[in-house]
């Protein structure tokens, strides 16, 4: 084999979304050698579609807001199964961390006292539940993920970062005392492998919404780290808890925030009824997501949808006016005429739930190493780093709750950076890889490359989808779901067998898709068995066949193991440092 | 529906090429042009063009069809196609790399050299630095750039001095901070763009305006730039 050019570094962070940018700045303000490594311009990652913003008590539409108070929230919306040390952590540090945003230049919208401009969004309370409703959300218009994300370059750039730009890593680098030793990764401009060396490898490649048919998820959201961390062996967790946003344009699939109905926007259904006081009496259109989603769901499948075929529902804003719609949601307003044709300060824009987030991924614990389990005990995977949606720390549990997406990624990606930073700072040495490590990871691609039989990624892709789509959606049930399984068997072998029709090196975004294809497969099968094995229902994994949640046998993470693809079970932390325990309750909104 | 698209692969191709493919578009739909992109990949894979979001916000797929510069993810047929031919380029300007794909590093370089970044010599509070509203109104219409580059490969000025005009992209961020009540590097920022090429190439064409997906209107922030160097010279 011709040996690989070899870059080195002292870390290397794989994504440049919100979580690489934020742990690449961290090491990087340090004077760290640092790379960042994207297979996009930075700019171009799927956090730049966030819209409604980062919930987070800055206490600014309320003085007495307290981060307890939002921790309270984010336990309750995660069902119970979000790690409580981790949550302790995210919601206590968050302030910080959104101070930190502001100084670097984020254009936050403000209050008329100058402050940070805050909305309500779903799942908010003041008083642990007991003072109504509260508006937490820090908001850049309905442009926050893209305004956060900007300002993150923007600071890597002062910082001067080194980015590797349109680079897309295939696999990871590991030795024979199972160290990760870094990442061999194809720079798309020229289609060159190299190997690139690291004393620590973050993965922050976010989600992989595009194993579902119907997704808010950029075209790039494709699981390209789990699918890494999985194909060397490591364990995922809580793999069946996948986020439907509740309102997804109907036909197109882009999202819209949460923030509208934070601004007073409600759903109906084709009666005009505003059927969420029906499920949710108090918080109404601002319960979990997972309550909204189910409750529109069930609307359309009682008949009760709007539109030709009844299926979707329709999101009112036209009494809000036509200044605070156009004012506060000039980004909504711009993808409803483009996706919907429709002005919303006018009409009301047709929603369906819509894949979103993935609330499972690899295990880390809160400075972001990874983990994963030998005879039941939780070991630390040396080398290895997670942040981001990739991770699964787990702050989210069975149910994100808006506008904690982006809170997640700037602390988690800033807690691995300092975590790193000062494992670099007692002095890591490199771990050495053999040839033979190196060879083992450059395979995937030498296999594909050598394939001349067999399908192509279009085809197979699509099939993957509508299999995610019809047996792993909203509402789920074991018996399609054994079938769903039955088809995702078969789909191994074809996936493994692609064949690309184009084998030329310059920016060849065949071989890419293809590689993407393998990842999402990785994805949707962890999905798959995960959600067919948790046999109860929990925040967003809604079963027909096991309609309640039992918290006797399911008050636990759930662990995928790839080489033996079966499930066991790890504990939940409910050990939080400053505060008592919120032990778990009937979850209602 | 015909459809002409720009064709070159550096390891096969000794110049560039139109290729004309015929694709089949179900009635009544009015595709974006980026899923024509789509079902044409679909049928040629070594087709290529970079994409992510698909929605206007990430400025990837920034290409010229049928001569006007514009997100294919966003741009319905209706809007372009003319007497039934969809005609797709790369960008202008910028060397080609493959296909729709440009080498956009000239873009970025200027993009950069404005320093795009908020500089604040006083120490930062421990919560957020206060802004008025108004204040923050001054930055709408500036910070929500996509760095598509759609307008800076659209102006001729930049056409004819890449390196020396910093084109309208990267003037309109240049003026993003300028207009930032919480940035205090004005003079330096003003003294590092007072010279004959890199504010004062732009000639008022607008066609940067014209283009912008975003709907944004760099030559207006060209003219506040302006406005500013001369007061600062006076």
């Amino acid at each position: 084999m011709t040996k690989l050019r070899k870059l080195s570094f002292d870390a290397i962070v794989i994504g440049g979304g919100g979580a690489g940018m934020r742990a690449s700045l961290q090491m990087a303000q340090s004077g760290f050698k640092t790379a960042c490594i994207s297979k996009v311009f930075p700019t171009r990652s799927h956090t730049v579609s966030a819209q409604g913003g980062i919930t987070c008590a800055i206490a600014s539409a309320d003085p007495d807001d307290d981060w307890r108070w939002h921790m309270y929230d984010t336990v309750k919306g995660s069902d119970y199964i979000g790690d409580q040390d981790a949550i302790e952590y995210m919601c206590s540090v968050g302030p910080e961390a959104v101070f930190e945003l502001e100084h670097m230049g984020l254009p936050f919208s403000r209050f008329e006292n100058g402050r940070i401009y805050q909305r309500p969004f779903g799942g908010q309370s003041k008083d642990y539940g007991k003072g109504g409703q509260a508006a937490r959300t820090c908001a850049a218009a309905d442009r926050t993920g893209h305004a956060l994300l900007h300002t993150l370059y923007q600071a890597n750039l002062k910082n001067e970062t080194t980015f590797l730009n349109e680079w897309f890593a295939v696999d990871l680098v590991r030795n024979k005392e199972g160290q990760v030793v870094g990442v061999v990764a194809i720079e798309i401009e020229t289609g060159e492998v190299v190997f690139i060396e690291s004393k620590a490898t973050v993965l922050a490649t976010g989600g992989a919404g595009r194993i579902y048919a119907s997704t808010t998820n950029a075209h790039i959201n494709t699981g390209d780290g789990i699918g890494m961390a999985l194909r060397a062996g490591y364990a995922m967790q809580d793999m069946e808890m996948w986020q439907f946003h509740p309102t997804g344009i109907y036909g197109a699939g882009t999202l819209v925030t949460e923030g509208c109905r934070g601004e007073g926007g409600y759903l109906i259904n084709k009666d005009g009824e505003r059927f969420m006081e029906r499920y949710a009496p108090n918080a109404k259109d601002l319960a979990g997501r997972d309550v909204v989603a189910r409750s529109m769901m069930t609307e359309i499948l009682e008949g009760r949808g709007c539109g030709e075929n009844g299926d979707h529902v329709h999101l009112k804003l036209d009494h809000l006016g036509k200044e605070i719609v156009h004012s506060r949601l000039p980004g909504i307003t711009e993808l409803s005429k483009t996706f919907a044709h429709v002005d919303p300060a006018v009409t009301p824009i047709p929603v369906v739930p819509t894949c979103h987030y993935m609330m499972g991924g690899i295990p880390t614990n809160v400075n972001g190493q990874a983990i994963t389990q030998t005879d039941g005990k939780d070991t630390i995977i040396p080398g290895l780093y997670a942040c981001g949606e990739a991770a699964c720390v787990s702050v989210h549990g069975a149910n994100r709750l808006g506008g904690n997406s982006l809170l997640d990624l700037v602390v988690f990606g800033r807690a691995a950076g300092i975590f790193i930073e000062e494992q670099l700072q007692q002095g890591i040495e490199y771990a050495i890889a053999s040839s033979d490590d190196i060879d083992l990871a450059v395979g995937r691609l030498r296999a594909l490359d050598a394939n001349d039989k067999g399908e192509n990624t279009a085809t197979l892709k699509r099939e993957l989808q509508s299999c995610m789509q019809n047996y792993f959606g909203v509402f789920r049930d074991g018996e399609y779901m054994k079938k769903g399984r039955e088809e995702l068997n078969a789909l191994r072998e074809r996936i493994a067998g692609i064949v690309i029709g184009d084998k030329s090196k310059a920016f060849n975004t065949a071989r890419l898709e293809a590689l993407e294809l393998q990842n999402l497969f990785e994805v949707a099968e962890a999905t798959a068995i995960a959600a067919d094995e948790r046999t109860e229902s929990r925040g967003a994994h809604s079963r027909r066949d096991y309609p309640e949640r039992d918290d006797k046998n399911w008050l636990c993470h759930s662990l995928y193991h790839p080489e033996l693809k079966n499930l066991t079970k790890r504990e939940v932390n409910f050990s939080p440092k400053t505060v008592e325990t919120f032990e778990p309750k009937v979850r209602t909104y | 529906m015909l459809v002409s698209v720009y064709r070159y692969n550096p390891e096969t191709d000794r110049e560039p090429y139109m290729q004309d493919v015929e694709v089949a578009i179900s009635e009544g739909k009015d595709l974006m042009v980026l899923d024509v992109l789509n079902l044409m990949k679909e049928k040629d894979q070594s087709l290529s063009y970079r994409r992510s979001c698909r929605e206007g916000v990430c400025g990837s797929d920034g290409v010229n069809m049928n001569g006007k510069n514009g997100l294919a993810c966003i741009t319905p047929l209706s809007e372009v196609v003319t007497n039934g031919k969809l005609v797709v380029r790369p960008l202008p300007g910028l060397p080609v790399i493959r296909d729709l794909v440009v080498d956009m590093g000239v873009f970025y370089k200027q993009y950069q050299r404005i320093k795009p970044y908020l500089q604040n010599s006083s120490p930062a509070a421990s919560q957020e630095r206060l802004q008025s509203p108004e204040d923050r109104a001054k930055l709408d219409g500036l910070y929500e750039c996509i760095l598509c580059a759609c307008c800076s490969t659209s102006c001729p000025s930049f056409w004819w001095n890449p390196n020396k005009f910093v084109g309208p992209s990267g003037l309109l961020q240049a003026y993003r901070f300028l207009a930032d009540s919480r940035d205090d590097a004005t003079e330096e920022r003003l003294a590092d763009l007072d010279d004959p090429f890199s504010v004062f190439r732009c000639r008022g064409i607008m066609n940067c305006v014209s283009v912008c997906p975003k709907g944004l209107n760099p030559t207006k922030a060209i003219g506040h730039i302006r406005d500013m160097l001369l007061s600062r010279a006076t």
